[in-house]
């Protein structure tokens, strides 16, 4: 029993309007603005050059069904504030799960230890920037019935079981949230937001009696629960998880070695993220630990690469109305036709840097300083046709999907792991190769980017970016490009012409 | 500094988890089970000398999970009002009606619950004793001792202080009600050296302890740090190529964690790794032994019971290459006909995991130089990159840093390369096990030598 399917957008238009104040936590907490102007005054009792306050109340729900069964099913709600206090280059910070009173005060005082002057006056009144509406929501798919969540994950079970009987286990999962955000600065930063975001995924294990093979598969983004029932089914995942699993057991070993590398489009963009994105995060290059450090101006890539940030995608996983510090997000160029155009960065890398803010100030929660982090990354499409592209490699690999990647941003290698991928040999796709590490240097990769397709694509709404402990969610993507030298990190000798097990 | 924060007496959070599972039984679950979880963080970087963030603070959560006969659900929350806790309470009761009727969900038995007796030194209040400004200082000592120790050393990512506290309270509708409290201290430096090229190397060393008096001094940490970070300056690349590689012990850790990830409860059952169903069988090499032990006095990994609240204990997982035991919580012996081995892990939210005690290779006879010694040509890997190992295949591919060995000796160093084999041989070709056994965490391993393995490059 599903509920009708409502159209929806995936490319929508962007909408500009003020945002109706939710005044979520004025109204559950009690919250004034008298309380705010208190709690910024005891932020900046010890002097500091800027403080801010950041609440947050978060609503989520998992769901797991695993030999066909609802195993496992939780709820959580996890709310409270976090201050900071910045002066200099100096941050202090503190955060609270109780919202009363008292314990901001404390918790404000203790941020305000990073500093040792005279007590600074906030700016009084508030202003709220005009932000978008990137996620207009109707109903939240927290506050939606379980029962068609549990529909979703048993519905992926069987189509996964009944995609191959070589499929032996699949596991399937749901979660989604609902994160309610107030920022206040000492500036007279005022924004709200109310963020939600939902994902399923389905993993697959396919065995014979001499091989296995796993697939995963899953998708989302901050969406209402019938984005599942549209385009994005629970049986496309569970079918794309299914083959994977099959298509592995299959697999010969990857070759070993420098080697011409297609990726295919959408999720491959992880590449972009290792390799460029990290390193072009202001307080790495403000600190001069990143391998980009004062290569503005300079090439990184070749003439096709264009690679942007772009927090403002409707209903993407990555995007945001506004970042973690007020901030209303934007598309930022990283990289124009190969040449280093600028920085992601938040409040105090802007600052320091005498830079613009780019809307990339991001937290994992209350409990996390925010520092830049990327929203949705991604290569505009070229001219070139992915056919051709193929066609123009003799001997290489061909990846269309990948687990995860990282990055040493200080030396500037990074790699991403491919979980298919195919042989090219004479410009034709032969056969499927087992999963192999790609690894390369970031400021020189993507030189070697000699076809950029026509075909950009989105990854599918599940990445989480790790950074200095703390995760957020991002999005990647990237048309079929083709790099001509990349190490490929299998256990076969590489032959032209053809390749040893 | 004065932060220490009022946190609700112990005797308060165990009557919330106690009253939490009266509650749910009164509400007509057949078992309830409440986890109350508290604790607090203080944590400095300095870099360039200069103090560059200080966070501090304290929080709590409780978590409850219920049973409907074989049907559970679990909620969590930060909320410990009266109308929180009410919330969390009706919403896993709510929940528990759509969770499907599984066999073998439930609480572990009756009488087999119990906290290990004795003191464990997992606690030690000198973690916060340092004033705030001396807390700051080991930072600072730990970054300055890097950076003094060379001239190529100009830039860091700073040096860090860290200290932290935490209590966990266990209680069930079988009586069961448990709490223990575990400290924690570190220190590190991440310094940054740049050649003649302006070619830049990061790396770091740190210290980690239960009590500051066991923490090593920032100097001693700086300059270890220091030493690792130089000897990456004017990495190469080299060809593709099958040599032995060497594993540095906190790499090797990562390769004999992944036997845990093939042998616990959860990927045995599901057949989701190539070591299911070898229970009994050779997986290894005759020198290879690995112990779970969360017993061990002051341990990283160490708890007096687990997170069903049952003892924990010492399994020995791998006796001279054959698999003797895998690592279950109670659902996963159930699934496999066993009895559980007090693994199980729980967080705030849905069904225990299986987590790891004290884990460790079991040392060998010959020192790392002495293992290095008799390689005529190979490399000796510091760090992995990524995450590229399939549990299913056993298909093995990561990105690597580290020296090339050269006649015994560790030559030059190197980086982007690749390391890749199979899990299924890697474990019977280690041809070496060294006698450095150190815990720095809760996973350790000596030196080890790998043979069979694939170095990508150029």
């Amino acid at each position: 029993m599903a509920p009708a399917p409502i159209p929806f957008r995936i490319q929508g238009h962007l909408t500009t309007v003020t945002v109706k104040t939710d005044r979520f936590f004025f109204e559950h907490y009690g919250l004034t603005n008298q309380d705010l102007e208190t709690y910024l005054a005891a932020a900046l009792s010890a002097g500091g050059d800027y403080a801010d306050l950041y609440f947050e109340y978060l609503t989520s729900t998992s769901l797991m069904v695993d030999e066909s069964m609802v195993k496992s099913a939780s709820q959580g709600i996890s709310a409270g504030c976090g201050i900071r206090v910045l002066s200099g280059e100096r941050t202090g910070y503190a955060y609270t799960d109780d919202l009363s009173q008292e314990r901001i005060l404390h918790a404000a005082r203790t941020a305000a230890l990073i500093a040792s002057a005279p007590a600074k006056t906030p700016v009084t009144g508030f202003q709220q920037k005009p932000a978008r509406s990137l996620y207009p929501v109707q109903l939240p798919s927290v506050d939606a019935e379980i029962t068609a969540k549990v529909e979703l994950l048993m519905r992926s079970d069987q189509a996964a079981r009944a995609f191959d009987p070589r499929i032996k286990e699949v596991r399937a999962s749901y979660a989604d949230e609902l994160r309610n955000i107030l920022v206040i600065g000492s500036d007279g930063t005022f924004a709200e937001d109310s963020q939600p975001l939902a994902r399923m995924n389905v993993s697959c294990i396919a065995k014979t009696d001499s091989t296995s093979g796993r697939g995963t598969s899953g998708g989302g983004g901050r969406v209402a629960l019938d984005f599942f029932f549209g385009e994005k089914t629970p049986e496309y995942f569970a079918k794309e998880s299914a083959r994977q699993a099959v298509l592995q057991l299959d697999a010969r070993e990857a070759p070993a070695g420098d080697m011409e590398v297609v990726l295919g489009p959408g999720w491959p963009g992880v590449l972009l993220h290792e390799a460029v994105g990290h390193g072009l995060e202001a307080d790495f290059n403000r600190k001069k630990t990143s391998a980009f450090a004062g290569l503005i101006g300079k090439r990184v890539a070749s003439e096709k690469c264009t690679v942007v940030d772009n927090g403002t995608m409707p209903w993407r996983r990555g995007s945001l109305n506004v970042d973690d510090e007020g901030q209303p997000t934007q598309e930022t160029v990283l990289i124009e036709n190969g040449i280093l155009k600028g920085y992601l960065s938040d409040k105090l890398s802007s600052k320091l840097m005498g830079l613009a803010d780019t809307g990339n100030g991001r937290r994992e929660s209350y409990e996390h300083i925010p520092m830049p982090r990327m929203t949705n990354t991604y290569m505009l499409a070229g001219q070139d046709d992915p056919r051709d592209i193929i066609r123009s490699v003799k001997h290489g690999i061909y990846a269309v999907n990948f687990g995860g990647g990282q990055v040493d941003i200080t030396n500037g290698k990074f790699v991403f792991s491919a979980s298919e991928a195919y042989m090219i040999e004479n410009g034709e796709i032969t056969a499927p190769i087992k999963g192999a590490t790609l690894i390369g240097n970031g400021p020189d990769v993507l030189t070697r980017v000699s076809m950029v397709g026509n075909d950009l694509k989105l990854d599918e709404g599940v990445g989480t970016c790790g950074k200095d402990g703390q995760a957020v969610p991002v999005g990647v993507g990237i048309p079929t490009i083709k790099v001509d030298r990349l190490t490929v990190g299998g256990t076969a000798r590489k032959d032209p012409g053809g390749f040893m097990q | 500094m004065t932060t220490t924060l009022e946190t609700q007496s112990t005797t308060d959070l165990k009557e919330v988890a106690q009253d939490v599972v009266r509650r749910a039984m009164q509400g007509g679950t057949t078992a309830a089970e409440c986890v109350v979880r508290e604790g607090d963080e203080f944590s400095t970087v300095v870099r360039l000398g200069q103090v560059e963030t200080l966070k501090e603070s304290g929080s709590k959560a409780i978590g409850v999970r219920v049973f409907f006969g074989k049907r559970a659900a679990s909620t969590y929350s930060s909320d410990f009002s009266a109308a929180g806790i009410d919330r969390m309470l009706t919403s896993a009761l709510e929940l528990a009606k759509i969770t499907s009727e599984d066999p073998f969900a439930g609480l572990p038995e009756p009488g087999s619950f119990g906290s290990l007796a004795g003191n464990l030194d997992l606690y030690h209040e000198d973690v916060y004793s340092l004033p705030g400004s001396e807390r700051i200082d080991y930072a600072r000592r730990a970054e300055k001792a890097a950076l003094d120790s060379d001239p190529r050393l100009k830039n860091s990512d700073g040096g860090s202080f860290d200290a932290a506290t935490g209590r966990k309270i266990l209680a069930n509708s079988q009586g069961f009600v448990g709490e223990y409290r575990r400290s924690y201290c570190s220190v590190a430096a991440v310094p940054i050296a740049q050649d003649e090229q302006g070619n830049m190397q990061r790396d770091y060393w740190y210290s980690v302890a239960r009590t500051l008096s066991k923490l090593e001094s920032p100097e001693q940490v700086g300059k270890e740090a220091a030493r690792r970070t130089i000897r990456r300056l004017g990495a190469r690349k080299v060809k593709t190529a099958q040599v032995p590689v060497v594993l540095d012990p906190l790499v090797a850790a990562s390769i004999i964690e992944h036997i845990f990830e093939g042998v616990n409860g959860d990927s045995v059952y599901r057949g989701a790794s190539f070591l299911a169903g070898k229970l009994g069988q050779k997986i290894a090499g005759d020198n290879v032994t690995v112990i779970d032990d969360g017993t061990m006095i002051g341990g990283f990994g160490t708890a007096p019971f687990d997170g069903e609240g049952i003892p924990t204990r010492r399994t020995v997982v791998v006796e001279n290459g054959v698999l003797r035991s895998y690592l279950l919580n109670t659902y996963t012996a159930k699934k496999l006909g066993l009895q559980t081995t007090a693994n199980a892990s729980r967080g705030l939210a849905g069904t225990p995991g299986i987590g790891l005690g004290n884990y460790f290779l079991q040392p060998g006879p010959r020192t790392p130089q002495q293992i290095i010694g008799d390689i005529k040509e190979g490399l000796y890997v510091t760090e992995f990159l990524g995450h590229g190992a399939n549990l299913v295949t056993g298909d093995y591919s990561r990105g690597a840093s580290g020296l090339w060995i050269v006649n015994g000796e560790l030559a030059y160093p190197v980086e982007e390369i690749t390391v890749a084999g199979n899990l299924k041989d890697m474990f019977f070709n280690v041809s070496e096990i060294g006698s450095d056994l150190e815990f720095r965490g809760s996973v350790a391993s000596p030196t080890i030598r790998l043979d069979g393995l694939t170095v990508g490059g150029e």
